[in-house]
């Protein structure tokens, strides 16, 4: 923060307001790295503590919104202080849905651990961990208002991306070798796609983050990994 | 595609067309706030420096202000920007040991050179103080005076440029039935509006605002911004305030001026969202000391 405001109380407020993020921010880091545990051991006791967790964010959420609105409509903020509001109510909604993509995790695994262990399980683990990371890393760059870490976490997110493409690979191939595999396989995916998601909600962050640092909006293009999308199946060569 | 044939498609695109179509009035005003159209230079202010005897009041001041565009002047007290506004028209002029050195043009010709006929200058250049000062007399005669100094009209074209300078000053309606009643018994927002209606009367090229509405309450302080708005279009409007907000809604430029010297002049847009200076910045979040 720079120089204080005249007025003390605007300063409480919007220090109260970084805060609720950084709170959030610990909140979604410790919820993800739970999620990605209770999958890696098959422990629906923590799985479950990690979706009854996910009432705790969207009350911050709500704390901050209403903090957001009170400093907008109180306060009429310009220049740095509302791109401060600005971006921190746009990174609360972000970590929110961090939030909600790790309960879905935590969810999934508890239907997961249901059925029998399968080989790609032990993937999973280390795209939750690189996500983790780039959460963990957006979260540090608010603290420091750096906007170069953020742009780094940004770039990042393709490696995640290529890490869901080649697993969502993997998967097609379990399934296809044996029909048994697509239930548990099905879960999987879904938990890669929301991890993958995780990491695009974290560039969206750093965009709010480098537009709260600079100013301006980022206009590069994203280099972005997920060619999942482009991917075909051909179930005549491969299930022989 | 198949989806254009869709009835819901169909309707989507039906309300894009009323959307666009239904507030011109918004769209027009979009279109002129571009910033990439800019309107002609009125004013240009090159090297101004300013004296108060020996006090250094205003150091090398460059700036523009553009033709039918709001130009805000904001900065702490004491910073120079009513010292900058009153050498447009030379009022500085009247107090001894006060001078202005560089050029100020308009439309290219620079007004602080010697011969300069400052009745016409100051009918060109209209100024508006912070506390109404209407003069002691009728409502008509407070716009007619400044008419009858310039020019010689008959009594049906006066009655005429009369009316239309109040009604664009908003104030006609308020005031048709009492014009000979003395100006003095006015509200305060009324008198202001009175004394911008005078301002008008003599057709000015460029209106000067020192803190038109600091004087007044909520309510009036609303209409004044709107009559800037509705002046804007016909005339290079340049304003003082205190009010930063004030001068977010209704400028087009921003000027932030510290201890007589310009820091930032650039869009309002810009200004307010993100300075460049931190000077700047720390002014107009309320971080200034």
């Amino acid at each position: 923060m720079p120089a204080e405001h005249i007025v003390k109380s605007y300063d409480e407020e919007l220090t109260r307001l970084g805060n609720v993020i950084v709170e959030m921010g610990g909140l979604a880091e410790s919820q993800l790295s739970s999620a990605i545990d209770a999958v890696a051991k098959r422990d629906s006791t923590l799985a479950a503590s990690v979706v009854e967790a996910d009432a705790q964010v969207d009350e911050l959420q709500r704390e901050l919104d209403n903090l957001a609105i009170r400093l907008l409509a109180l306060r009429q903020p310009v220049a740095q202080d509302l791109r401060e509001i600005f971006a921190a109510t746009k990174i609360a909604a972000d970590l929110e849905r961090i939030c909600d993509y790790a309960a879905n995790v935590a969810k999934r695994s508890i239907a997961l651990a249901q059925t029998p262990p399968i080989q790609p399980v032990h993937a999973l683990p280390r795209m939750g961990t690189l996500a983790l990371a780039l959460v963990k890393d957006v979260i540090d760059a608010y603290v420091e208002r750096n906007a170069d870490k953020a742009l780094e976490v940004w770039r990042r997110d393709e490696e995640l991306d290529e890490m869901y493409s080649s697993l969502f690979r993997e998967f097609l191939t379990y399934m296809m070798e044996d029909p048994r595999n697509i239930g548990a396989c099905t879960h999987l995916l879904f938990m890669a796609k929301n991890i993958e998601r995780i990491g695009d909600h974290a560039t969206n962050i750093a965009e709010d983050l480098y537009y709260l640092v600079h100013g301006t909006p980022l206009t590069e293009v994203r280099p972005k990994g997920d060619k999942s999308s482009l991917e075909v199946v051909a179930p005549d060569r491969t299930a022989r | 595609m198949e989806m254009e044939n869709t009835p819901a498609s169909k309707l989507s695109l039906a309300r894009v067309g009323v959307a666009m179509s239904e507030s011109p009035a918004e769209s027009a005003k979009a279109s002129v706030s571009t910033p990439t159209e800019t309107f002609p230079v009125k004013v240009e202010i090159r090297n101004v420096g300013f004296y108060y005897g020996r006090s250094h009041a205003l150091k090398n001041i460059n700036m523009v202000l553009r033709d039918r565009r709001v130009t805000a002047f904001i900065g702490p007290s004491g910073c120079g920007k009513s010292t900058l506004l009153r050498i447009f028209n030379r009022v500085y002029e009247l107090y001894p040991h006060q001078v202005a050195t560089g050029e100020v043009l308009v439309d290219g010709q620079n007004i602080l050179a010697p011969g300069v006929d400052l009745n016409h200058l100051r009918a060109k250049i209209g100024m508006v103080f912070q506390r109404p000062t209407p003069f002691p007399m009728s409502i008509y005669d407070n716009i007619a005076f400044g008419i009858r100094l310039y020019e010689k009209l008959p009594k049906s074209e006066l009655n005429d440029r009369v009316e239309s300078a109040l009604q664009r000053a908003a104030l006609w309606s308020e005031v048709k039935d009492k014009l000979y009643q003395s100006g003095l018994g006015l509200s305060g927002g009324q008198q202001q509006r009175l004394c911008i209606a005078r301002a008008i009367a003599v057709r000015p090229e460029i209106l000067l605002l020192d803190e038109p509405a600091s004087a007044l309450d909520p309510i009036s302080t609303q209409r004044i911004e709107e009559l800037i708005a509705e002046l804007k279009p016909d005339y290079c409007i340049a304003i003082v305030t205190h009010n930063m907000q004030q001068a977010a809604r209704c400028s087009d430029y921003t000027a932030f001026m510290y201890l007589g010297e310009l820091v930032e002049f650039d869009e309002t847009e810009r200004m307010f969202t993100h300075p460049k200076e931190k000077q700047t910045n720390d002014y107009i979040t309320g971080r200034f000391g």
